[in-house]
C-alpha cells in the first residue's frame, strides 16, 4: 500500500446511516462492500459497521431455512445488497440449468438484491459441476451462446445482470476474439452491464503478457455497476514466468489498488467489493481493506474523466 | 468431443494430458484449473466433516476426499448438498478400514448439515400436545408432525460420543468406540442439537416420522424395550422445539 496514506482506524460506526442513503434505484451505492460470511453474521449485527453494502454468493443461500436465512434477512433489512452468481455456468457449452435457475430467481424474488451478477465462465458440464469459473473459447459461436443464456437469466431474474471479466490462466488456440473484445460485444449485444473485476484483469493480463491499460480501453467501462478487488496468489508457468492466481485469500496488492485509481479516475466513483474468500480474516481486517477503498473513492469523488464510449 | 467435455474429464482425470486446445507451454497452467477443482472441493468436504477430518488427520483426509471427488464430483451448484455418499464411501476404502467408527461419524456429521439447513417450522403448542395425550381415541389414530430438521442417528459404533468430545464433551479416551449409539438430531432455534438416545427412542421416533400413529409408535418401542418411556421421549421432542403438528396416520405398519 505504498501509493495511499492508509485511512485512520475505523473508529465508532453508526450503522449503515454514516454513509448518503441509497437512492431506491437498480444501482448499488458508490461505496465499498464486503463480503457477508457466516462467522461475521452476529458481529455485523451488533456493530452495524459502515460498509456500503454486503455481498453473497448465491448458491451459499439455496438452502431450505435456518440460520443463513435468518442473518440474511436480518442484514439485508439494514443494507444494500449485491448477490453474485458462481454457478449459473453462462459460458457453458451445455443449456442453461432451468431448475437452478429458477431457484435463484426465487432467491431473488425473495431477498430483492440491488444487483445480481455472475461470471464469463463455465463451472458445469453434462452431470457434473466442478466448483471452478473454467474458461472459454472465444468465437461467434460461443458469442451467440453466451448472450443467449444471458438473455435467458435477465428474463428469469426480470432484471439486468452484471457479468464478470474472468481471471484466466490458459488461452485456447481457436479462440478468434479478444477476450476484452468478447466482453464488449456481450454486453452490447445483451444489454447487461460490467462487473469490473481490477484483479482479474491485473491477473489475465500478467498471465497472458497483455497490456492492462489497452485491455481496459477495450472493455465497455460505460457499462460498470460494480467493481470487484480481492488478492491474487504468485506462481509460475512452464517457462519460468509469472502466474497469477485469483484465489481470494489474500489481501488486494498495491499494483491491483493502482489499476483500480486509475479506473475510477476514469470513471468515476462506483460501488467496489473487496472479496475474500479464502483463509477469511476479522471482520475488522476485511473493514478495513474495505475502508481503504472508500478512500480511494472519496479522492476519485470529485472529477472523472469520463470514458469513450 | 467438444473442447469443453474434453476439458472437463481432463480436470478430473490425472493421467489424461492437457487438452489439445490450451495454448502451450500450458501443462503448468491447466494444473491451476485442476488443482482449483480438486483443492476447493476437498475444502467443501473438510468444511462438512471437520471431526472426520480431525480423527484421520488432514493429510489422509484431502487424500482420501481426492478419491471420492474423482469418483463423485458433485452433480449440482449447491454444496451444502455435497458428500451424502461420503460415509458410504468411507465405509469401503480399504486405507480407512482401521478407523472402523469413521463412516458413522461422517454420517453423523452430514446429517448435522442437513438439520442445519432444513426449512424452518413453528412448533405446537405444548397445551395443544397434552390434550392429545390425555385423548385415548386421539392417539390411536393420531400421529405427529415432526420439524423438517429433526433426524435420527442410528450407528454401529460410538460416533455421538466421539463427535460430542470433539465439541469438548467428554473424553475420548474414555469412549468405548465399538458400543452402537444413536442420536436425536434438532434445531429447536438457530443451532442444531444432537441428543444421545436409546434404541427404543430412537424406533419410537422414527415410527412417529414413517408416519405412524401415537399407540403403534408406542407399541413398537416397547417391542424395543419394555422400560421405554413414553413421557421422557416426548418430553424431549417438545423441549427441543420438534413438534410442528398433529396428522392423521397416512398408513399403518
Amino acid at each position: 500500500m505504498t501509493d495511499f496514506i492508509h485511512p485512520a482506524a475505523i473508529g465508532q460506526h453508526t450503522g449503515a446511516a454514516c454513509l448518503p442513503a441509497a437512492t431506491p434505484c437498480a444501482t448499488l451505492p458508490p461505496h465499498a462492500g464486503i463480503g457477508l460470511k457466516p462467522q461475521h453474521f452476529k458481529s455485523v449485527l451488533e456493530q452495524q459497521p459502515c460498509v456500503g453494502f454486503f455481498e453473497v454468493h448465491a448458491e451459499n443461500y439455496l438452502v431450505a431455512g435456518g440460520p443463513l436465512h435468518h442473518y440474511l434477512s436480518a442484514i439485508r433489512a439494514e443494507y444494500p445488497l449485491s448477490m453474485h452468481g458462481v454457478g449459473l455456468s453462462i459460458g457453458g457449452e451445455s443449456a442453461l440449468n432451468a431448475k437452478h435457475l429458477s431457484a435463484i430467481a426465487q432467491l431473488v424474488d425473495r431477498y430483492q438484491p440491488t444487483q445480481f451478477s455472475e461470471h464469463l465462465a463455465w463451472s458445469s458440464h453434462g452431470e457434473n459441476f466442478y466448483n471452478d469459473l473454467l474458461p472459454l473459447r472465444y468465437d461467434e459461436h460461443s458469442l451467440a451462446r453466451v448472450c443467449e443464456h444471458i438473455d435467458q437469466v435477465q428474463t428469469a431474474l426480470k432484471q439486468p445482470i452484471l457479468l464478470e471479466n474472468p481471471a484466466t490462466y490458459v488461452q485456447f488456440t481457436d479462440s478468434t476474439i479478444p477476450e476484452a473484445m468478447f466482453v464488449r460485444e456481450v454486453i452490447k449485444r445483451s444489454g447487461c452491464g460490467l462487473l469490473l473485476d481490477v484483479n482479474n484483469v491485473y491477473v489475465s493480463c500478467i498471465n497472458h503478457h497483455w497490456n492492462a491499460r489497452a485491455y481496459l480501453d477495450e472493455l465497455p467501462l460505460w457499462a460498470v455497476g460494480e467493481i470487484h478487488l480481492a488478492g491474487f496468489a504468485e506462481d509460475t508457468d512452464d517457462l519460468g514466468e509469472r502466474l497469477l492466481i485469483d484465489h481470494h485469500g489474500a489481501p488486494v496488492a498495491d499494483s491491483v489498488w493502482k489499476l483500480y485509481l486509475e479506473v475510477l479516475h476514469q470513471i468515476g466513483p462506483k460501488a467496489t467489493l473487496i472479496e475474500w474468500d479464502n483463509d477469511v480474516p476479522s471482520l475488522e481486517r476485511l473493514l478495513s481493506e474495505a475502508e481503504h477503498a472508500e478512500h480511494c473513492l472519496h479522492t476519485c469523488a470529485a472529477k472523472p474523466q469520463g470514458i469513450r464510449a | 468431443m467438444t473442447s469443453q467435455a474434453t476439458f472437463a474429464q481432463a480436470l478430473l482425470d490425472p493421467d489424461s494430458g492437457t487438452p489439445a486446445t490450451c495454448q502451450t507451454p500450458s501443462t503448468r497452467r491447466f494444473a491451476v484449473y485442476r488443482n482449483n477443482v480438486i483443492s476447493s472441493l476437498s475444502d467443501a468436504l473438510a468444511d462438512t466433516f471437520p471431526v472426520t477430518q480431525t480423527l484421520v488427520g488432514e493429510e489422509f483426509f484431502r487424500a482420501m476426499a481426492q478419491v471420492f471427488i474423482r469418483q463423485s464430483p458433485p452433480n449440482g451448484p449447491v454444496l451444502t448438498g455435497y458428500g451424502a455418499g461420503f460415509a458410504d464411501f468411507i465405509e469401503h476404502f480399504a486405507p480407512a478400514a482401521s478407523v472402523p467408527y469413521l463412516a458413522d461419524v461422517a454420517r453423523l456429521e452430514f446429517a448435522y448439515l442437513q438439520s442445519l439447513h432444513a426449512a424452518d417450522a413453528a412448533p405446537m403448542a405444548s397445551d395443544e400436545l397434552s390434550a392429545l395425550l390425555t385423548d385415548e381415541h386421539a392417539l390411536a389414530h393420531s400421529g405427529l408432525r415432526l420439524h423438517p430438521a429433526l433426524s435420527v442417528h442410528q450407528g454401529n459404533f460410538a460416533a455421538v460420543s466421539i463427535w460430542a468430545a470433539h465439541q469438548g464433551h467428554g473424553e475420548l479416551s474414555q469412549i468405548n468406540t465399538q458400543q452402537p449409539e444413536q442420536a436425536l438430531l434438532t434445531r429447536p432455534q438457530l443451532a442444531v442439537e444432537v441428543t444421545p438416545i436409546n434404541t427404543s427412542g430412537a424406533q419410537f421416533i422414527t415410527c412417529l416420522q414413517r408416519g405412524n400413529t401415537l399407540a403403534q409408535a408406542w407399541q413398537q418401542a416397547l417391542a424395543q424395550d419394555s422400560h421405554f418411556d413414553l413421557t421422557q421421549t416426548l418430553s424431549l421432542l417438545l423441549r427441543q422445539h420438534s413438534i410442528v403438528g398433529v396428522q392423521q396416520a397416512s398408513h399403518t405398519r
